[in-house]
């Protein structure tokens, strides 16, 4: 990961390049279906992919209420947030966190793109996860 | 020749909340109400399947109802857990093995969504830590891109959910025996876009019992005894859509309802359109509207007409969810399912 973003929440989740990051998947040898999260790099069945940065939204929602702990690993403060599912080009529909767009801006279809998400953690670490934001230059 | 089998005796604990029970106690509650009204004794029943979500293990019933020394298989299903165990119970008597046995389940949730750990669902910790892992955002998800294909409005949710309250008036059983109004429904605080509070069902508790014969056994009982046609159970097929999915097959396919129905049906030889009244799965408003067409009964769509004209209502041509459904009733995991069953002998 480049120096300017934190640490990833988790191994073997994004990757990340001058164009941003991507998410890491796994193809099945045998029948071709692409799987995420990506399976363990030692399982031989599996081929390594990397996911388009860009789709459609598919469906979403917003989470109105703060999740409980455990597993939720988010600030005591709680923020509603929107959360949807994108259609990757040509691969996969990926849920994730919405980020940068008014809830009632949300539509399915529309362009989006992953982005990084600083995520902050309850005990203050801040770790890089992934969202979705409107990708506005395919839109016009 | 596989064996018929009947249902000989229901018995249920009221659903909602009941300070100073625990669940395995709301069970026992059951299992006696069960016994009682077929005039069975425990020392009767050869064998038992039953299981809580939350609410511990149900083969220590024994303790309390009796150390008859039976099989008593413990089943841990999450939501499907009572449906599970009558379907336990069910091969068990068609195979021949015995011919009287038990299915039983109950619950006793804690307040509040669910707390579900990753890996107990063989996911990655990022997934719930990050605030994706709640069942309320896979069931809005589901419905809002249902209605996103196929034209349903927040209108008709707010039509089923005030359906389920009225129904509910009418059950002994229900925890929520109070009507509620469309306009209600639709302004209560949201949840989860497009569901409102009124749309869900709420965690409770309460237990179900059933006993259940082979046609020889329920012969020699003289007993009133409903015929179980089919039970079947079935996971998702790829394509499909269901909860605490991190991504979804491109290739969209059908899902687990779908195919279990389309086996009950088989092993039935019946129809959809045989169907008189139909309890369905419904933690919340949208899973009622596409289990209505999954099951068979209507297209994609024709949701919206069937629930305009009360098709589904109580005096409907096709009443579905007759006590309310788990809205008034609660969700109680470990017994949804087969509550259906019980639901559809005293409606």
């Amino acid at each position: 990961m480049p120096d300017t973003l934190p640490v990833p929440i988790a191994d073997d989740l994004v990757c990340s390049d001058s164009g941003g990051i991507a998410l890491l998947a796994s193809r099945e040898r045998a029948t071709g279906r692409i799987c995420f999260p990506a399976r363990p790099e030692s399982d031989a069945r599996y081929d390594r992919v990397v996911l388009p940065r860009t789709g459609r939204l598919w469906s979403w929602t917003v989470q109105r209420f703060r999740p409980k702990s455990p597993p939720y690993a988010g600030p005591d403060a709680f923020e509603p947030y929107a959360v949807g599912y994108v259609e990757l080009d040509g691969a996969l529909i990926v849920e994730g966190r919405l980020v940068d767009a008014a809830f009632d801006d949300l539509e399915i279809g529309m362009a989006m793109r992953i982005v990084p998400l600083p995520f902050l953690l309850a005990d203050g670490s801040l770790r890089t996860s992934f969202g979705f934001a409107p990708d506005r230059g395919a839109d016009i | 020749m596989s064996e018929d089998v009947f249902i000989v005796g229901a018995g249920i604990h009221p659903f909602g909340r009941t300070p100073g029970l625990s669940g395995l106690q709301q069970g026992v509650f059951a299992v006696r109400q069960a016994l009682e009204r077929a005039g069975l004794e425990w020392r009767d029943v050869q064998f038992a399947f039953g299981g809580s979500d939350a609410a511990g293990n149900a083969d220590t019933m024994v303790s309390e109802l009796g150390l008859t020394g039976i099989p008593f298989i413990n089943v841990a299903n999450g939501c499907a857990t009572g449906g599970s165990a009558m379907f336990g119970a069910y091969s068990t008597i068609k195979s021949g093995e015995f011919d009287l046995g038990l299915a039983v389940g109950f619950d006793k949730h804690p307040r509040g969504s669910f707390s579900p750990l990753p890996a107990d669902w063989g996911l990655p910790a990022w997934y719930g830590e990050t605030g994706l892992m709640l069942t309320t955002q896979f069931f809005a998800m589901k419905i809002q891109r249902y209605m996103s294909l196929h034209g349903i409005t927040p209108h008709t949710l707010g039509a089923v959910a005030e359906k389920a309250f009225a129904n509910g008036v009418l059950a002994d059983h229900a925890w929520r025996r109070e009507a509620v109004d469309i306009d209600t429904v639709l302004q209560s605080q949201m949840v989860s876009d497009p569901l409102t509070k009124f749309m869900f069902c709420s965690p409770g508790e309460g237990a179900v019992a059933l006993l259940l014969a082979s046609g020889r056994k329920a012969r020699e009982l003289g007993l009133p005894a409903v015929r179980l046609r089919a039970a079947a159970v079935r996971t998702r097929p790829t394509g499909s859509f269901e909860v605490f999915s991190p991504a979804l097959d491109l290739d969209r396919g059908g899902s687990p309802t779908g195919l279990a129905s389309q086996a009950a049906y088989e092993m039935a030889g019946v129809g959809p359109e045989d169907i008189d009244i139909a309890q369905l799965q419904d933690t919340e408003v949208g899973a009622e509207i596409m289990h209505m067409a999954e099951n068979g009964f209507c297209a994609d769509g024709e949701q919206t007409a069937w629930i305009a004209e009360g098709r589904t209502r109580i005096d409907g041509t096709l009443p579905v969810n007759t006590d309310g459904g788990c809205l008034p009733a609660a969700s109680r995991s470990g017994l949804r399912g087969f509550a259906r069953s019980m639901r559809i002998m005293s409606s």
